[in-house]
């Protein structure tokens, strides 16, 4: 896709979190409609931390974060509407169905009941959820839970998806399952960003990359324009990444 | 054998572990709080000695050996102490058959799995001794420093308590293991305890109640009916209580008993254990399939999105009802007293005003632990489209409703009986629901639910104030259902620990 030619989804300026060190430091990315946007990086790179402070769970110490146009600052409220977020480690409530568990992501996004159930119904036929849709989750295995919290993050149908290493500890077919939802989605007008740490993943299913290094972007754009930057058009993502991790840590 | 096999290393490290785990429990896993947890033991053992003293002091000097009424009343107490260190002995032996941290290791080493459940048994053990000693221990040591050494073989008695209480939790437990399987055993075992713990004290108080129309546990103990009918003072029924009262001979046979009950139960359970543990180990949770009462996706507001949840996800968990259950199950004589008093048409029903207001607060602050902070998704409520303070509110309003649910009866049938008394316990009621959630509110953290057992390690705070709010407004309705304007007092207490609890609170800092 052509990037530019899209509105932007998500632009993110000059956003810095610090804890004990800096986390994330005065970052600039932008992710435009429709585009699948992955953001790869070393462990402690600030992958996460950006993306808690794009959904809200982590308030920067600086910079602005624009998701759809809105000031999620601002009006965070606004912004969660159009949100979705899904992180590696599935929170779902063990009590409840998949049904009810969809049920009431609806009730908080106040969708219209109708509506949220067709999706929800449509939702959990897509993840083959439909022999376990009135089970409680509690007897689930790792996958099905993040499909029941993937479900959940779609029933709302949000602009944006925001994913935290959401294939991380899934067998090939689930994996399979989840890609070719979020494509769906992208195809469909929607807009994804997720964290991996699966290069492979990010090299087949992002139109873009960015590559995070001690809170910093340090490279982005499509695979040919990473390769232009090592100037090793032949090599595969991961040598990409690891020589610009590389080159980053030497010039830190 | 080599050294890493023998028992004794293997005990010194099942006793590094437990004194770890103790360690963590008083300092809630912060090293840097290990001062402030020495400074609260030593503030927490003063104010018990000082409370043993009001208690036992009068005691102190009586020769009791041949007073009927002493040891009805003596072994009446250690039953009372008995039926709660059984209870805690059982929570204890399910969770050692349900933890799998370290079975795998066990069960794949070379060493002998029967010894190492043996020494972990002894170490259940030990723990319940610890624990029965250092709760009996500021009583024994005011009768031992008023009255003479004699009293001092109340530890013997109480170790030896502690000893058989493990020993029946063991084979109660190993009986429901064998009797309706690993699967149900976890739930059925917990409930148990908890029936055994409220059991024995609800037991008197109903007796109490129907005999002379009191609470007190110990009118029924005092009873005519219960000293005609009490064995001669002869009797080895008295053991115990004449081991309490310095009775060497009597000691020697009350911890012999103990040891080798507790003895007999680690050689004779401690290869089922294994066999037991691993079996809990395999069970996978249970599909449960819920009937779909609606046709369809409600229509509701996000608020009431969320007070559904909490109360659907209270209701169909029977392990948190369980550990409610304790506190509902204090309600029941109170409540057979409101009958008794209804029917009789006299007025003591002053007395379960108190009662029934001290259970709200400490079911509301459990409720409210579970609503504010065992929250199972975290980010998906945070991520939500509404704001931080409508959540709370909802959360606050499903605790409220709770509350509202299990006491309107009670309070309804007060008012039916004499108004201003159910008002006033009604008001009671809110107030020390509304401060137990407020003093929750102001020490929230993020948990999960599974975690509520260790709630009241993770701020001990929140424990006291949430405890001793509950007295204060218990207090302030007793006095003012009296009519007496000195419930101002309590009552200015009860605000002065929530100002407290808000001026010490996390949020604020």
């Amino acid at each position: 896709m052509n990037s530019q030619n899209y509105p932007i989804a998500l632009a993110l300026r000059g956003v810095s979190k610090r804890f004990d060190r800096p986390a994330v430091d005065a970052l600039d990315l932008t992710v435009y409609g429709g585009e699948f946007y992955a953001l790869v990086g070393p462990n402690g790179a600030g992958k996460t931390t950006t993306l808690r402070m794009v959904v809200g769970l982590l308030r920067p110490d600086a910079g602005s974060i624009c998701i759809e146009g809105i000031d999620a600052l601002s009006d965070p409220i606004a912004a969660k509407q159009v949100t979705a977020w899904l992180s590696d480690e599935p929170m779902i409530y063990d009590k409840l169905t998949p049904y009810e568990y969809l049920e009431f992501v609806a009730g908080l996004w106040r969708i219209e009941p109708v509506a949220a159930e067709a999706r929800a119904r449509e939702l959990i036929g897509w993840l083959g959820l439909e022999p376990h849709a009135h089970e409680r989750c509690e007897g689930f295995s790792k996958g099905m839970r993040q499909k029941v919290a993937l479900a959940g993050a779609l029933v709302h149908d949000p602009k944006l998806i925001i994913l935290d290493e959401p294939l991380t500890g899934l067998d090939a077919g689930t994996a399979r399952q989840v890609k070719d939802v979020l494509r769906e989605r992208v195809r469909a007008g929607g807009s994804v960003i997720m964290t991996t740490h699966i290069l492979e993943v990010a090299e087949r299913m992002a139109d873009r990359i960015g590559i995070i290094a001690g809170g910093r972007l340090i490279a982005e754009g499509t695979l040919d324009d990473l390769h232009r930057q090592t100037g090793k058009t032949a090599a595969s993502l991961e040598d990409t990444f690891l020589m610009l991790v590389a080159e980053q840590t030497v010039a830190a | 054998m080599n050294q890493a096999a023998s028992l004794t290393w293997l005990a010194s490290h099942e006793f590094r572990l437990g004194w770890r785990d103790w360690v963590a429990l008083m300092t809630a896993g912060g090293r840097a709080r290990a001062r402030n947890a020495g400074i609260a033991l030593i503030v927490v053992a003063a104010f018990m000695h000082v409370f043993a003293y009001w208690i036992v002091a009068r005691f102190a000097d009586a020769n009791l050996a041949s007073d009927t009424t002493a040891l009805v009343g003596i072994t009446g107490t250690l039953m009372l102490s008995g039926s709660l260190l059984l209870s805690q002995a059982m929570e204890s032996v399910t969770r050692a058959f349900y933890a799998r941290s370290d079975l795998d290791l066990i069960l794949t080493s070379p060493a002998s799995a029967q010894k190492v459940f043996a020494v972990r048994m002894g170490r259940i053990a030990a723990a319940a001794v610890a624990v029965a000693v250092l709760l009996a221990s500021p009583f024994i040591n005011v009768l031992a420093a008023l009255g003479g050494p004699r009293w001092l073989a109340a530890y013997g008695v109480v170790a030896a308590m502690g000893a058989v209480a493990t020993a029946a939790a063991l084979a109660l437990t190993i009986f429901l293991f064998r009797t309706i399987g690993a699967k149900r055993t976890r739930l059925i075992a917990q409930i148990v305890a908890a029936v055994i713990g409220a059991g024995f004290v609800i037991g008197l108080q109903v007796a109490a109640i129907f005999s002379a129309g009191s609470l007190s546990r110990y009118v029924a103990l005092q009873s005519d009916w219960m000293l005609r009918h009490a064995p001669d003072t002869g009797s080895a029924f008295w053991w115990p209580a004449r081991a309490v009262l310095g009775d060497y001979a009597a000691l020697a046979a009350v911890m012999a008993f103990g040891v080798s009950i507790l003895a007999a139960a680690i050689v004779l359970f401690s290869r089922r254990f294994g066999e037991h543990a691993v079996a809990a180990a395999g069970v996978s949770s249970t599909i449960v399939r819920q009937r779909r009462w609606s046709r369809g996706f409600r229509r509701r507001s996000a608020s009431r999105a969320l007070r559904q949840k909490e109360w659907t996800l209270l209701l169909r968990d029977p392990w948190l009802i369980s550990q409610t259950l304790m506190q509902i199950l204090y309600l029941l004589p109170p409540a057979l007293l409101l009958w008794v008093t209804f029917r009789q048409g006299n007025d003591s029903y002053i007395v379960l005003i108190p009662v029934v207001v001290m259970a709200a607060g400490q079911l509301a602050g459990g409720l409210a632990w579970l609503s504010i902070s065992g929250e199972d998704a975290p980010d998906l409520v945070a991520t939500a489209p509404i704001t931080a303070d409508r959540i709370l509110a909802a959360k606050i309003e499903a605790v409220i409703g709770m509350i509202a649910l299990i006491f309107a009866p009670i309070v309804a049938v007060l008012i039916f009986d004499d108004v201003f008394a159910g008002v006033t316990c009604g008001l009671g009621i809110l107030s020390a629901a509304a401060a137990a959630t407020m003093i929750q509110l102001c020490f929230r953290v993020q948990a999960r639910r599974s975690q509520f057992r260790r709630r009241q390690t993770s701020s001990r705070i929140a424990t006291f104030a949430e405890a001793f709010s509950s007295i204060a407004w218990a207090s302030t309705s007793a006095l003012a259902a009296a009519g007496l304007w000195h419930a101002i007092g309590p009552a200015a207490v009860a605000f002065g620990i929530l100002a407290g609890v808000w001026l010490v609170s996390p949020l604020r800092n």
